[in-house]
């Protein structure tokens, strides 16, 4: 019974439907925020995921992974960042519930009124460090900083995973060659991070927790944020195993888990399946499609969205700040198709260019 | 009177304290203003803030958080620094000799994990800003600012994980270093490098690329430990430093925690 529940779960984990369970939950996170924010919903919540995460616990795969030293600040990491996102998306439920009956908000009460900062401010910082300063030792006293085998290139270990906090990064590289998901979209995920406040041109919604009025936005940067980034460290770390296989939760992790993948080129399902005549001897008549499609995704889409479902976006933002923020969103959007045309097709490049190492 | 209360009197109203705080107990409207203005480290702050900016439950003090592991990083790290040589030779024996010879040592434990913690803050306080709306105007250039600080946090994160010179250390730093390899035009295996040549001779070789840079050689080496290293204790913090004066200035410059208008 309990082995076939972990078993089960195990085969939830599966990365096509993790992620697609990771994206709906996203998509009702946002349009249910009033309802799931109360605390007599996610108390309930909190409490089933506790008692899951104990039932967890006492599967001896699941307990190896969780406690080792190095995992300890994903735990850290999760359960600050479901908090702090309750928090900041109850502040918003209620403000937005204020805001609707001609309410001035939370935040709008106070902000008139000022105090002093002596010792208002300086005493919460000063709690703030003390009680962190007390975390932090005792966390270092539970934990001993982990140490290794001395450093040898000679022996490569079963698994090399980067720093926790570069392995949504590491996961990319599945779907993604090297110089994209390791140069190109950390390059791009800084360039939008900066360009934000410079995109996002609606002025309502500065200095107050509020969804309603700043939907859009807080949609996409949290589905990059939490979707993108945190969901993917959280598979990188406990659901990628030696040879970065998939491993359920529950599952051991051997070494010589044989995956067969053997993935397809657009080239290869285009000429050689499809029109049967075998790949051109040309680059670029072999890859013809692939361009046109990259082509046609990164150059045409924007123009097209500009024209139509986005017009309005377009109209205010004016066409560079519209061309910048189309092409990032495009490639966001990007990451999402890969990993899906990966899992459901075993779809490799639309581009596949090996002589001169060009794969997208 | 109680004697301790007398001896405290007697402590507040000698040359010595007077000569260091040059106001009375903070009791009151005017030794609050001075207990802010006359402090170096206080006078960050602005004598009045906004009643809705000082709500925990509003900022989440991920911000102070994270300036404050910075220097318990600096602290801890200094200390590290007295132990530990960044060669072949030593490297992985230092922290071995400090892990058995310093009895109830955590010093390397508050580090990693503060570093971890520091990560975890700096992206939690890039969040709180973000669902705020506070890069909003004014603060545009000043999220930026944050956001470049987020990078150099993760890089000093990354450099520091190789200096135990362990078999996590090594091959963590590899996963990193091929990506760098793959740079296109400027790593040897990134797409079109092999194209920049002259005649027969590769412009970008495995002895010039952006691995190369990154490693101070064609592998994970001598060279890579010594240049994490200083990139690690020195050239990072130095440019964190000098990008948290300017992060913390423009926070007062741009009206201070953020409130609705």
């Amino acid at each position: 019974m309990v082995q076939a529940l972990r078993e089960f779960i195990n085969f939830l984990c599966n990365p096509v439907i993790y992620f697609t369970a990771v994206c709906v939950a996203w998509w009702a996170i946002m349009k249910y925020y009033q309802v799931w924010t109360q605390p007599r919903v996610m108390l309930p919540l909190t409490g089933f995921a506790l008692a899951f995460l104990a039932f967890a616990f006492t599967d001896k795969n699941f307990y190896g992974e969780a406690v080792k030293p190095d995992n300890i600040p994903i735990w850290v990491m999760t359960i600050a960042t479901v908090f702090l996102f309750w928090l900041s998306m109850r502040r918003a439920a209620i403000n937005d519930q204020l805001m609707a009956e001609g309410k001035p908000n939370l935040e709008k009460q106070e902000s008139d009124k000022k105090v002093y900062t002596w010792p208002d401010l300086v005493y919460s910082e000063l709690i703030c460090m003390v009680l962190f300063t007390a975390f932090l030792i005792f966390w270092a006293i539970m934990f001993k900083a982990p140490l290794e085998d001395p450093a040898n290139s000679g022996i490569t270990p079963a698994i090399a995973k980067a720093p926790w906090y570069f392995l949504g990064l590491q996961e990319m590289l599945v779907y993604y060659d090297p110089w994209i998901a390791g140069v190109v979209l950390p390059t791009m995920i800084i360039v939008g991070l900066v360009g934000i406040p410079y995109m996002d041109f609606n002025s309502k919604g500065n200095g107050y927790y509020t969804v309603k009025e700043r939907f859009v936005a807080i949609w996409l940067f949290g589905f990059g944020f939490i979707v993108l980034w945190i969901a993917l460290i959280f598979l990188g770390t406990f659901m990628r195993g030696p040879g970065w296989n998939f491993f359920g939760p529950f599952e051991e992790w051997d070494a010589h888990k044989v995956v067969s993948a053997p993935n397809i080129n657009l080239s290869e399902i285009l000429w050689v399946k499809t029109l049967n005549v075998g790949l051109p001897k040309n680059i670029f008549v072999r890859e013809i499609f692939g361009f046109i499609l990259v082509a046609a995704y990164m150059g045409i889409l924007p123009v097209y969205l500009a024209k139509t479902y986005l017009k309005q976006y377009y109209e205010k933002m004016g066409a560079v700040r519209f061309y910048l923020f189309a092409i990032l969103l495009i490639v966001m959007i990007s990451l999402p198709i890969k990993m899906y045309l990966r899992w459901l097709f075993a779809f490799k490049y639309v581009i596949s260019i090996p002589e001169f190492l060009f794969n997208i | 009177m109680n004697p301790l209360r007398k001896l405290w009197n007697f402590i507040r109203e000698g040359q010595i304290w007077k000569s260091i705080f040059r106001h009375n107990l903070p009791d009151n409207p005017r030794d609050q203003s001075l207990a802010v203005l006359t402090n170096v480290f206080l006078h960050l702050h602005p004598v009045k803030t906004r009643k809705s900016g000082v709500r925990m439950s509003f900022t989440w003090c991920m911000g102070g958080l994270t300036f404050f592991l910075f220097l318990v990083e600096a602290v801890t790290g200094i200390l590290l620094m007295f132990y530990y040589r960044p060669t072949l030779e030593f490297a992985y024996n230092d922290i071995v000799a400090l892990r058995e010879h310093v009895p109830l040592g955590i010093m390397r434990e508050i580090h990693r994990w503060g570093a971890h913690s520091m990560v975890i803050t700096v992206w939690l306080h890039m969040f709180r800003v973000f669902m705020t709306g506070s890069y909003k105007p004014p603060r545009e250039f000043n999220w930026g600012v944050g956001v470049i600080l987020l990078v150099l946090t993760m890089l000093l994160s990354f450099t520091g994980y190789l200096l135990p010179w362990d078999q996590l250390a090594i091959w963590a730093i590899s996963v990193g270093a091929n990506m760098a390899a793959a740079t296109p035009l400027m790593g040897v295996t990134g797409p079109g490098s092999m194209l920049l040549k002259i005649g027969d001779v590769p412009l970008v070789h495995s002895g010039n690329d952006a691995k190369f840079g990154l490693l101070g050689g064609r592998f994970i080496g001598e060279a890579t430990l010594l240049r994490f290293y200083v990139l690690h204790c020195i050239a990072i913090p130095f440019v964190v430093t000098l990008l948290i004066a300017v992060h913390f200035w423009r926070v007062r410059k741009d009206g201070g925690i953020s409130g609705p208008l």
